[in-house]
């Protein structure tokens, strides 16, 4: 028998907190989540340093991405199997991309991209096509299938209903995402009628639609991401720990770059701090490690590293303020001058963190060609953008909500000394 | 602090004014590709690459009003302008003047419609390939643009050009 259509002797299960169950029939599946890279994501939060905030948050990649790969079976095995516009024979590699679709997030995703400049999707590709154990799983289905896999990631493969599946308006990764966030951390937002908006997908030519009847199930999962957002993944104390971890990161950086010595050496950083990251560093590299390292370096010389690090580990954490860069701009560079003059190294204790910084998810109808919106399918079969149907979705998607905060360490500033306490007063302005 | 915040404004001020959100898009992405130093992340998506981080920064500047942003009803769907505030001028000083290579660049390719840019764009995202495989990879991905020998030829003429800078 073929290896791309082999079953497993029986079903396998993994009980799953907000599916109930994650059915395993292929072999090809099976064999995946055996690999060494994808047991990886289960070292790797998926969402970073939120556990600080709500601290049922400490759910992995690993979960999620067997939460997508099940949504991604339940469209191509019952939603879509007798829908005359899908291919059937994308099964497979549309089962595999929604399973390995963040196989190459590093530890704490986003903070550790922006600081390395690095982007998780591109290891994503560079893990399926390269020597890995998951490309080797991929080869045995065909030479051609790493590739395929990785052209749904890159959203370049050309059946874009099969990119849509995993990387649309509304996916499987989202679709995951907002009820596993929900469940783990605690919140009332996030809920949905999956069921509903499955049977009511449509696969079309190009792309997939919604049954203008469903649009109320869609209105609620939009509802649903905003509130998120807000709630959850902008919380300001969460982004008050992330902006630690960077600036720890940065610093460590800094640190080799000058030429420091290290109490403990840290190896495995070397190609990321060099900027010349090798596959092999990449993977080895997760969340446990990056921690131990966090510990290692509080009791380092550098008094910046050694604080730093400390905060992050004893989530002792950064004081915000809401600035409005329209009227403060100039203010701001009067601040990074009095923390100099006060011997606090703005560059790491005062720090400016936009909603653009933050990776973000809000539903736009846009402009034409500018993103695929929603479209609703109408019962005359014409297409419709959802918001221009939609009074709830046009009234969230019209209103643009950004904002700015300045975090800096309050605890450093001591009230009897008069430059702090004139630091302090031009922060409260 | 918010240097990445006044790089696209500087950009914008540059450029005079710059119609649809798809164009600007692509213009940031070329400059990028080009070496011109932006910091927001681009995806591919349908139309190419695309920074969900460069849709939400230029709400944040027009929030501040640093840029101007016009609507224009377009029937079924709407199209927008962009251009710098006098506000927005100002808060550019916070950065070193723009590069005369960058100015050129802009200027290029403000002159161009979204269409072509889009096609730069989607030819520059896939610059690890060859020039062949460049081709059949757009050719693949954007097969309802029903692209010509000509339109792709003048691409990478135009990449060419800009390379010159």
């Amino acid at each position: 028998m073929q290896y791309a259509t082999k079953k497993l002797a029986e079903e396998k299960v993994f009980k799953d907190p907000v599916h109930k169950y994650i059915h395993v029939q292929d072999q090809v599946i099976w064999d995946l989540i055996a690999t060494k890279e994808f047991q990886r994501l289960r070292r790797i939060k998926q969402l970073g340093t939120t556990y600080l905030v709500f601290h049922g948050a400490e759910h992995s990649r690993f979960s999620h991405s067997l939460g997508v790969y099940e949504i991604v079976r339940r469209m191509v095995d019952d939603a879509f199997s007798n829908r005359p516009l899908w291919d059937k024979r994308e099964r497979l590699v549309t089962l595999c991309a929604g399973l390995l679709h963040d196989l190459g997030h590093g530890p704490f995703s986003h903070a550790f991209e922006h600081v390395f400049d690095l982007d998780h999707e591109e290891f994503t590709r560079a893990i399926i096509m390269g020597d890995t154990e998951v490309h080797e799983v991929l080869l045995r289905v065909a030479p051609d299938f790493p590739q395929k896999v990785s052209d749904v990631i890159a959203k370049t493969y050309g059946n874009k209903q099969v990119v849509s599946l995993i990387s649309s308006q509304i996916d499987a990764d989202r679709m995951d995402y907002l009820q596993r966030d929900a469940y783990f951390t605690g919140v009332s937002y996030g809920h949905f009628d999956m069921e509903r908006i499955l049977r009511v997908m449509r696969p079309l030519q190009d792309q997939i639609v919604i049954k203008s009847s469903g649009m109320h199930a869609i209105e609620d999962y939009i509802m649903s991401r905003y509130q998120m957002y807000w709630q959850v993944y902008f919380h300001p104390v969460s982004r008050s720990a992330e902006v630690i971890l960077r600036k720890t990161l940065e610093r460590a950086k800094d640190l080799y770059v000058e030429g420091y010595t290290f109490e403990f050496a840290p190896t495995h950083f070397y190609s990321f701090f060099e900027g010349d990251v090798q596959l092999a560093d990449y993977i080895a590299l997760d969340e446990s490690i990056m921690l131990s390292y966090f510990q290692f370096w509080t009791t380092e010389n550098d008094t910046i590293l050694s604080d730093l690090s400390s905060r992050f580990l004893n989530r002792h954490l950064l004081k915000f303020v809401e600035v409005d860069p329209a009227t403060d701009w100039e203010k701001l560079v009067e601040l990074e001058k009095l923390f100099e003059e006060a011997g606090i190294n703005p560059k790491y204790y005062l720090v400016m963190d936009s909603s653009s910084d933050l990776p973000y998810d809000f539903y736009r109808p846009g402009e034409e060609g500018e993103r695929v919106p929603i479209y609703l399918q109408m019962p005359n079969k014409e297409l419709r953008e959802l918001s221009r149907s939609s009074d709830i979705v046009d009234a969230i998607s019209g209103k643009r909500r950004t904002d700015h905060k300045l975090y800096y360490p309050k605890d450093l500033l001591d009230g009897s000394n008069p430059l702090h306490v004139k630091i302090v007063k031009s922060i409260n302005r | 602090m918010l240097e990445d915040h006044a790089k696209v404004v500087q950009f914008m001020s540059l450029a005079g004014e710059v119609t649809g959100r798809k164009k600007l898009q692509k213009m940031i992405f070329i400059a990028k590709k080009l070496d011109f130093s932006f910091q927001e992340k681009y995806k591919f998506h349908m139309y190419g690459p695309y920074s969900d981080e460069l849709t939400v920064r230029i709400e944040e500047l027009c929030n501040l009003g640093f840029l101007e942003e016009k609507m224009e009803n377009k029937g079924s769907y709407s199209q927008y302008c962009y251009r710098a505030t006098a506000k927005g001028e100002e808060f550019t000083s916070i950065i070193e003047e723009a590069s005369l290579a960058l100015q050129k660049t802009i200027i290029l390719m403000n002159q161009q419609n979204s269409r072509f840019l889009e096609l730069v764009a989607t030819l520059l995202f896939f610059d690890n390939l060859t020039q062949k495989q460049r081709i059949e990879k757009v050719k693949t991905v954007k097969a309802s643009l029903k692209l010509t020998d000509d339109e792709l030829q003048n691409a990478f003429l135009f990449i060419d050009n800009l390379q010159q800078f």
